[in-house]
């Protein structure tokens, strides 16, 4: 009996270190791999199946927002050409609206903020876990898309930023479910202050129902494609072109 | 061993056995990668927002250093990232979802839970529950007059695990998404905000590893391999004490 007990929690033990040990060697298999990356369409799948794709991400008041916010991934960009930019107070800043549209748009900050705004205190929520409440500010993407004229065989939005990382500039993308949602705006002010460099300065991107890393800082290109193949490493971001980081980040 | 001469009963349905071993896989997948998620923010909160500046309830490094050390044992992958974490968690968390609402199903249609996981008021009285704690400090697990039903603990750890741990991680799980939180702004609602929902996510998992020791303890006093057979033949045999 005794011995028999020993024997399965031996085998129990043994097992369960053979499964860990697995885990890590099944996903260097490219067929394991591509099971385990199938988790991300299906969700993708099933949110969008079974969920209004228009629903408004929740809004809170002025009482509920985080004493502090937060700064993460980059703090400053740091290289010549932003630090001239922010020298001069972005007063050379041109945002580039460009790829598949028929009118391509070269916005500067003043325009940017007589456009038609919208505020709103929406929550941060950071891949890692964390979570911050701020007030964002500024014109819809939808709003700039639109002026800009999207071509029918655009797909994707992809924005271009002033940081690098590895030597390439930062890069995110969404598609235009989330592009002309009401919410996502391309945000000039955090908190009625001007943005401030640590929080993606002169404008960041809020996609509000995806996890932080998809809201591009320090955006200096909007390009509309029909394919993210051939842009980086054709994953659709940085971070899922690096360290595999599911493109679809609502969850 | 002496000649078996005694009773072998059928106990448990094939759609419970595959439920509890997809189950069973599925959970050591969801504790190892989840605690690969934890690391990459190992502080709580409770309320909506919560990141560095504010008041964490709990942090990693106030844990007992056995913790930590158990936590880096079970980590999934075993050297830190969160991306391929999150992928073993958002997938299994799939298959755990949808394995427990089909088990369920047919658990209900099949009469498993009402006849052998329904708590009676008087299985609850404290006589009944002093009686059966009594019984489990003796290492005697089988009402001999009923072998085959479940004592009241069991039941109760069963029920618990079944309906409210389970589900609870699958609801606090959910209201962590984003895009959930837009569409079904009632999982904030009712968890008390994002970062309420992670600590709850977090105090459930917890809740659900002490089960998984406790049932495995219990599985080896019991006579491990009778019950793992049974789990996976369906036949046990009623042991001697309760014979």
């Amino acid at each position: 009996m005794i011995l028999t007990r020993r024997a399965l929690v031996g085998a129990a033990t043994a097992s369960a270190g053979v499964l860990l040990a697995g885990c890590d060697k099944i996903i260097q298999h490219p067929a394991a791999r591509k099971i385990l990356f199938m988790g991300e369409d299906m969700n993708k799948g099933l949110q969008r199946a079974l969920t209004n794709r228009d629903a408004l991400a929740p809004e809170f008041t002025p009482a509920q927002m985080s004493p502090i916010f937060r700064s993460n991934g980059t703090r400053n960009p740091g290289t010549p050409a932003y630090t001239a930019l922010l020298a001069d107070n972005f007063a050379d800043y041109r945002l580039q609206v460009g790829g598949l549209v028929a009118r391509p748009l070269s916005i500067a900050l003043p325009q940017l903020r007589q456009m038609p705004q919208r505020s709103q205190i929406t929550r941060h929520d950071c891949v890692e876990g964390w979570s911050a409440i701020g007030k964002w500010r500024g014109p819809t993407l939808g709003r700039i898309l639109k002026a800009a004229g999207m071509r029918p065989d655009a797909r994707y939005i992809v924005f271009t930023c002033a940081d690098l990382y590895r030597g390439t500039p930062y890069y995110e993308s969404i598609d235009l479910i989330d592009a002309f949602h009401p919410q996502t705006i391309l945000a000039w002010a955090l908190n009625d202050r001007v943005l401030d460099v640590a929080h993606g300065a002169p404008v960041r991107l809020r996609v509000e129902r995806q996890l932080g890393y998809k809201h591009a800082k320090y955006v200096m290109r909007v390009d509309a494609v029909a394919s993210l193949a051939g842009i980086g490493k054709g994953k659709g971001g940085y971070w899922e072109d690096n360290v595999d980081y599911d493109w679809y980040a609502g969850i | 061993m002496t000649t078996d001469t005694r009773h072998v009963i059928k106990r448990h349905a094939v759609v419970t056995r595959v439920w509890h071993w997809v189950t069973a896989i599925t959970m050591f997948i969801m504790i190892g990668s989840g605690v690969g998620i934890l690391k990459a923010h190992p502080r709580f909160y409770w309320g909506r927002y919560g990141a560095n500046f504010d008041s964490a309830w709990t942090t990693l490094d106030q844990w007992p250093g056995w913790v930590v050390t158990g936590l880096n044992l079970i980590t999934i992958p075993v050297r830190y990232n969160l991306a391929i974490s999150r992928r073993w968690h958002l997938l299994f968390a799939l298959v755990l979802s949808f394995a427990l609402l089909g088990f369920m199903i047919v658990s209900l249609v099949n009469r498993h839970f009402q006849r052998d996981l329904r708590v009676k008021a008087a299985d609850l009285a404290p006589h009944a529950v002093a009686h059966d704690v009594r019984e489990h400090l003796a290492f005697r697990f089988h009402d001999s007059a009923r072998p085959g039903a479940y004592n009241i603990l069991q039941k109760l750890s069963y029920v618990v695990t079944i309906f409210v741990l389970i589900p609870l991680m699958i609801f606090t799980g959910l209201a962590m998404s984003p895009n959930m939180d837009a569409a079904w702004p009632w999982l904030l609602e009712i968890f008390g905000g994002r970062q309420s929902a992670r600590s709850i996510h977090f105090i459930a998992a917890s809740g659900l590893v002490l089960f998984i020791i406790a049932h495995l303890a219990l599985v080896i006093l019991a006579g491990a391999w009778n019950e793992v057979r049974s789990m996976i033949t369906g036949r046990w045999r009623v042991p001697e004490d309760a014979a």
